[in-house]
């Protein structure tokens, strides 16, 4: 029995592009993330990653279907629907959820639309729905790195600022922090996460990436940095099984990376309701 | 960045002038009037929804009043980060993956200012804090595992820590049992010595009468405020409480010893 199973995978220069970036997505994604379980922002993130698709489908159509370019369609309307989301859940009329339901489905069907118009679309959609981790190239994986950094080092910046706002938004306005501010910089960095994101999972499978590793992290431990470093851990692993598994398997590597997440919480789940008992 | 006090000291360090909150068209608060003086204990009381919180927000600055004007200290609220609003306990996330110690450090997030990481100085003024509301010893604690006395001392600790000279309490007493209660309005006369002044919202107008040198009674507007024989006569708690309260004549004093008559819940005031 030799590791050859382990390195043969890795012979091929697309499978070692697509673990890396599984690894760093899904770093990015577990801390943002963190943030994103704790102030019970799934349902924002879900809607985020769906909003987003137009954008991609408008660069796509401009483009005539470069991949390289969609990075930068993704992150700006993630940007701009999540400022957007932002102020229009603080208006009173209707629901936050709700109005977050009407705009992220309406714009999702706009982008299905628009990428509807194209002969071959049911394969491109595909990859923006459920990801391409394999079909990162070495620019994409760039992107990842360089916006993942900004990301990073923005939650390490304003880590107390971030950990005051979400613990108690009131002690944050009585300390004068720039609570606006900071909230919408929390929403950019989900923005930006989302949109490093894309390749990997693609939108559909997106908030899995945001809230799972976190969630399993959540369930361990009650302490804000240790939940940070074991959501870290549990992602990366999960990006590394998830490609191994997509590899022998020939299933979608998105999906596999989800359900090893998803596997790595039930267990976690499941574990500590045992010892609880 | 962040804003340090700028205090006059010749100021009351707090002046609420002909102060009007609406939400959504309904008054919360109506044409509110008083000022408070370093070190003074004032209990709030009133029914449910008679502004309590939202002039606990006005004052520390949260909330910005239709009318009228707020000053610390000669300033408007919004310039100072010495005022502490300690919540209700039932509106904290106790599940949130902080420690004590990380709670009270929290109070010092303005005071460290912005990219700064907590230094010596701020650990030694969290641990001094919570040495004295007397939880030295629980601040690894993860914030559930604290009993709901130890709770509330947390978060004076932490404002404390954030060197707040305004603390404006939100139901302290509710849902703590009798030695927990005693033990945090002993905990008062230690605030006092160090001059921070105290507003407290309150449900139990006997203690409010027993521990507090002044009260307000509050019902959108200010039925009375003053010592405790002139406030709470029957009067004053008929026009405040209308008939939502029940009297218990104690012995031969004049002074009433009631108890308002409803809820444990606490105000829902919807801020958007």
């Amino acid at each position: 029995m030799s590791i050859n199973w382990l390195v043969e995978p890795l012979q091929y220069e697309f499978m070692q592009r697509g673990m890396i970036a599984a690894v760093l997505v899904g770093i990015v994604c577990a801390i943002v993330g963190t943030y994103v379980v704790l102030r019970g922002m799934a349902f924002f993130g879900d809607a985020l990653a769906h909003t987003i698709l137009p954008g991609i489908a408008i660069g796509y159509l401009i483009t005539g279907g470069a991949r390289d370019t969609l990075f930068w369609w993704a992150l700006g309307t993630a940007v701009i629907a999540a400022l957007g989301i932002g102020a229009i859940s603080k208006q009173a009329e209707i629901k936050e959820d709700t109005a977050i339901g009407i705009i992220f489905a309406g714009m999702f069907a706009l982008g299905i639309a628009l990428i509807s118009t194209v002969q071959s679309y049911a394969v491109d959609l595909t990859h923006f729905l459920f990801g391409d981790v394999l079909g990162v190239s070495a620019q994409s994986l760039w992107l990842i790195i360089i916006f993942g950094a900004i990301v990073l080092l923005t939650i390490a910046a304003f880590y107390k600022e971030f950990l005051t706002l979400s613990f108690d938004p009131i002690l944050a306005a009585t300390l004068r922090l720039p609570v606006n501010l900071l909230n919408n910089v929390l929403l950019c960095l989900i923005a930006v996460t989302v949109a490093v994101s894309l390749q990997t999972v693609g939108v559909a499978l997106m908030v899995a990436m945001l809230v799972t590793p976190a969630a399993t992290a959540y369930l361990l431990t009650k302490r804000l940095p240790v939940m940070m470093a074991l959501s870290a851990l549990f992602a990366a692993l999960s990006g590394v099984i998830g490609l191994y598994l997509s590899y022998y398997w020939s299933i979608a590597s998105g999906a596999s990376i989800v359900l090893t997440a998803t596997m790595f919480f039930v267990i976690a789940f499941l574990w500590k309701r045992i010892r609880s008992r | 960045m962040y804003p340090h006090s700028n205090h006059q000291t010749d100021k009351p360090i707090l002046d609420v002038r002909s102060v009007s909150v609406r939400y959504n068209g309904r008054v919360a608060l109506d044409d509110v009037t008083f000022h408070l003086h370093v070190g003074e204990r004032i209990a709030v009381v009133g029914p449910n929804g008679a502004g309590k919180s939202t002039l606990f927000k006005v004052v520390s600055g949260v909330l910005q009043s239709q009318s009228g004007e707020v000053t610390i200290s000669g300033s408007q609220p919004t310039v100072h980060s010495c005022i502490a609003y300690i919540p209700q306990r039932s509106q904290v996330d106790w599940n949130f993956p902080v420690s004590v110690a990380d709670v009270v450090m929290m109070g010092r997030s303005a005071k460290l200012g912005p990219l700064n990481w907590p230094k010596k100085r701020d650990w030694d003024f969290v641990n001094h804090a919570l040495e004295t509301v007397e939880i030295g010893n629980l601040s690894k604690r993860q914030i559930s595992q604290l009993s709901g006395g130890q709770q509330q001392r947390m978060f004076i600790a932490r404002a404390l820590a954030q060197e707040a000279e305004l603390m404006l309490m939100d139901e302290p007493l509710t849902g703590l049992d009798t030695p927990a209660q005693e033990g945090l309005l002993d905990l008062l006369d230690t605030l006092r010595e160090q001059k921070v002044t105290v507003m407290v919202a309150t449900h139990d107008l006997e203690q409010a009468a027993k521990h507090f040198d002044r009260i307000m009674l509050l019902n959108k507007k200010i039925v009375a405020f003053g010592d405790p024989q002139s406030v709470l006569h029957s009067d004053n708690l008929l026009s405040a409480y209308g008939g939502r309260f029940r009297i218990i004549v104690d012995g031969h004093e004049d002074l009433l010893t009631l108890d308002d008559s409803c809820c444990d819940e606490g105000e829902h005031d919807h801020v958007h």
